[in-house]
């Protein structure tokens, strides 16, 4: 009697397959599968009660989540923005340097280098209203407040978002320097000589060349932003009374505080929509902005 | 009118002295070749001239006007780039236009200078591609386009043809020339082949580390080379040197025991023993039966062919006079085998003189 044999190319990938689907395959199918279910973490046998769509049905009414879900949105855009600008920025003077630049590019990564928790935790100390870096300057210079910077609903979101674009924004300098070096010296020299302004040349030629590299830069950073949830967590914990509440914070506090991980594993799938919305819009400015400066012919 | 005048120009980069005082006057209409091996400060030069590259010292006026610290988009000239220099994200269309849509022009205005321009160079066709889309003599004819639809006072070629092909270059060469009759604006062109420099020129500016080592017309250039640098740079097989002594006044001893004369032009300029370098062009250097039939004192060589380069109407023979490698020139060639003893003449009424220690030509 002969044994039946594996193919080859099977037996090869076997270890990559037993990988993938151990971290990446089972707990995708499972969180799928609990999203159906309102698998509470306490009473570990409600996984196997079936309640179809009731989550879902559940989310897409509930005012909390899409407060939160639009909270996010409003979030990603203005920090994006804010980074980019800023990123632009930077990254078009560090170019202009000539004695030290190797210098101040590492030094304009400085944010990146540190744990998003502790950003946090420094914001936090800096944001405080009793004892933070910010309110005793205002102090001192004469101004008698104490602002509740994270108290209040809209001063808070602007003390994360702050945290937020202090962190990061660096990546997108990095991502625009890169690009910035890449530029070809000569359509810019023809575009002196054709009797455009330095800022003309920026507008016509290097943003143009520099659009590919704000996008990529985009697409990482939304990803990033959408999945905000150390400094959050840190700063205000989504509070005070949800005002600063983003998806990921509510969805784990609905998963690991209230131990709904069923209804939490729905929200995540409901808003995965929201990554990957954003990933095609960024995908497709860059095919089309790389077209454009005939990156790909 | 627009005549560009250099005056004492000097280029620093750093500590390093790139120009050495460049004095030139170029006339209105005038086509002017910068040429020279490479690092001799010509590209340096018109990119100065462009507004480009910051003049260390001296002055440059276009049209009277000083233009040492005018932007480039104020000195109304236009280049053409080695590397085309096309903006990628645009269309020939678009690419043709740039500088009439940054300078405001109206949208008639600038569709009609676009057609009249692409009419001129063939581009019709080629309207709404994109430069990665074109070929190379393509490009350089929208590079070329970009240039002339703004009727600049001065066109500015930094070593236009370098990246085509021989064939291709020939073609374009003869096409700018043709730009030049049409137009009629001041060119100033740089390139590193004195073929180009040959052809296009009216006049050849030749440089060397920074200097200038000769002004003057091809024909100039070719037929009273200053020095040994200019009699080698100009003309194609590069003019042939022997070291040699002056012996008494009239005649000069090669290396090797081989006597000739003195040249007419350098007779009386030369004293006895003075080190010299004998130079005379491959063309000058003749077998009989296949040279030019010609009037003049001549020297007969008996001369042992060591190698053949055939050109169809015309054939390069390699062989040796008194240990030095020199070059003749066959007409209406008939095969030559290497080894083969040919009485070649020597045309010495066209020979050249040159001090072997300062290279100076010795001419009267």
């Amino acid at each position: 009697m002969t044994r039946r044999r594996l193919p080859e190319w099977f037996l090869l990938l076997l270890p990559a397959i037993i990988v993938i689907a151990a971290v990446v395959l089972i707990p995708l199918i499972f969180s799928l599968y609990s999203s159906f279910t309102p698998y509470k973490l306490t009473r570990p046998s409600t996984l196997w009660t079936w309640v179809g769509t009731y989550n879902y049905e559940k989310i897409l009414t509930d005012a909390k989540f899409w407060t939160a879900f639009g909270r996010t949105v409003l979030f990603l855009t203005i920090a994006l923005n804010l980074e980019m600008l800023l990123g632009l920025g930077i990254a078009l003077m560090v170019n202009k340097v000539t004695w030290g630049q190797r210098t101040l590019r590492t030094v304009v990564m400085f944010p990146m280098m540190f744990s998003p928790i502790l950003v946090g935790f420094q914001f936090k100390f800096i944001f405080n209203d009793n004892i933070g870096l910010v309110n005793n300057a205002l102090q001192s210079m004469g101004f008698n407040v104490a602002l509740p910077w994270l108290v209040d609903g809209k001063l808070a979101m602007f003390s994360i978002l702050f945290a937020e674009v202090w962190m990061s924004t660096s990546v997108f300098a990095i991502l625009i320097l890169a690009g910035l070096f890449a530029i070809p010296r000569d359509p810019l020299e023809a575009a002196k000589v054709d009797g455009c302004t330095p800022f003309q040349s920026f507008r016509h030629i290097t943003l143009p060349f520099l659009m590919p590299f704000i996008y990529i830069a985009m697409t990482i950073r939304s990803l990033d932003v959408a999945r905000a949830y150390d400094i959050v967590q840190i700063m205000t914990g989504g509070g005070p009374a949800r005002r600063t509440e983003l998806l990921w914070t509510l969805m784990s506090r609905t998963g690991y505080v209230d131990a709904r991980m069923g209804l939490a594993n729905a929200m995540g799938y409901v808003s995965i929509i929201l990554s990957v919305v954003f990933t095609i819009y960024f995908f497709r400015k860059l095919t089309a902005a790389r077209a454009q400066i005939g990156m790909e012919g | 009118m627009t005549e560009v005048t250099l005056s004492n120009v000097v280029k620093f980069y750093g500590k390093h002295q790139a120009l050495h005082g460049i004095n030139l006057d170029i006339s209105d209409g005038e086509f002017v070749v910068l040429v020279g091996p490479s690092g001799c400060g010509k590209s340096t030069t018109l990119r100065m001239i462009a507004g480009l590259e910051d003049i260390s010292g001296g002055e440059i006026s276009i049209g009277g006007r000083v233009v040492n610290d005018l932007p480039p988009r104020d000195r109304n000239i236009s280049m053409v780039f080695q590397n085309y220099a096309l903006y990628p994200h645009m269309t020939v269309r678009e690419n043709l236009g740039f500088s009439l849509k940054i300078a405001k022009k109206d949208e008639a205005e600038i569709t009609k200078a676009v057609d009249e321009a692409a009419g001129i160079l063939g581009l019709a066709e080629l309207m709404d591609r994109k430069p990665a889309a074109l070929s190379g003599g393509q490009r350089q004819r929208v590079a070329m386009g970009r240039a002339i639809v703004r009727h600049p006072d001065v066109f500015l070629f930094d070593e236009p043809l370098s990246n085509l092909d021989a064939k291709l270059r020939t073609q374009m060469r003869v096409e700018i020339k043709k730009l030049h009759q049409k137009v009629g604006n001041t060119i100033i062109y740089v390139t590193h082949d004195q073929i180009e420099a040959m052809t296009l020129a009216d006049r050849i500016v030749l440089m060397q580390d920074g200097h200038i080592v000769q002004v003057g017309t091809p024909l100039e250039l070719f037929n009273t080379p200053l020095n040994t640098f200019v009699a080698t740079f100009i003309g194609s097989p590069p003019m042939n040197l022997i070291d040699g002594v002056v012996s008494g006044t009239s005649s000069i001893k090669l290396a090797g025991g081989l006597s000739v004369p003195v040249p007419a032009s350098a007779r009386g300029q030369v004293h006895s023993g003075q080190q010299v370098k004998f130079g005379f062009r491959a063309d000058n250097l003749m077998p009989y039966g296949h040279a030019v039939e010609e009037e003049g004192e001549r020297a007969d060589l008996e001369l042992t062919v060591t190698l053949t380069e055939p050109l169809g109407t015309e054939t390069i023979l390699f062989t040796d006079i008194a240990g030095t490698e020199v070059q003749g020139k066959m007409l209406n060639p008939r095969p030559v085998r290497p080894g083969e003893v040919l009485k070649f003449r020597l045309m010495l009424d066209k020979c050249h003189v040159f001090d072997a220690t300062s290279t100076d030509a010795i001419r009267g």
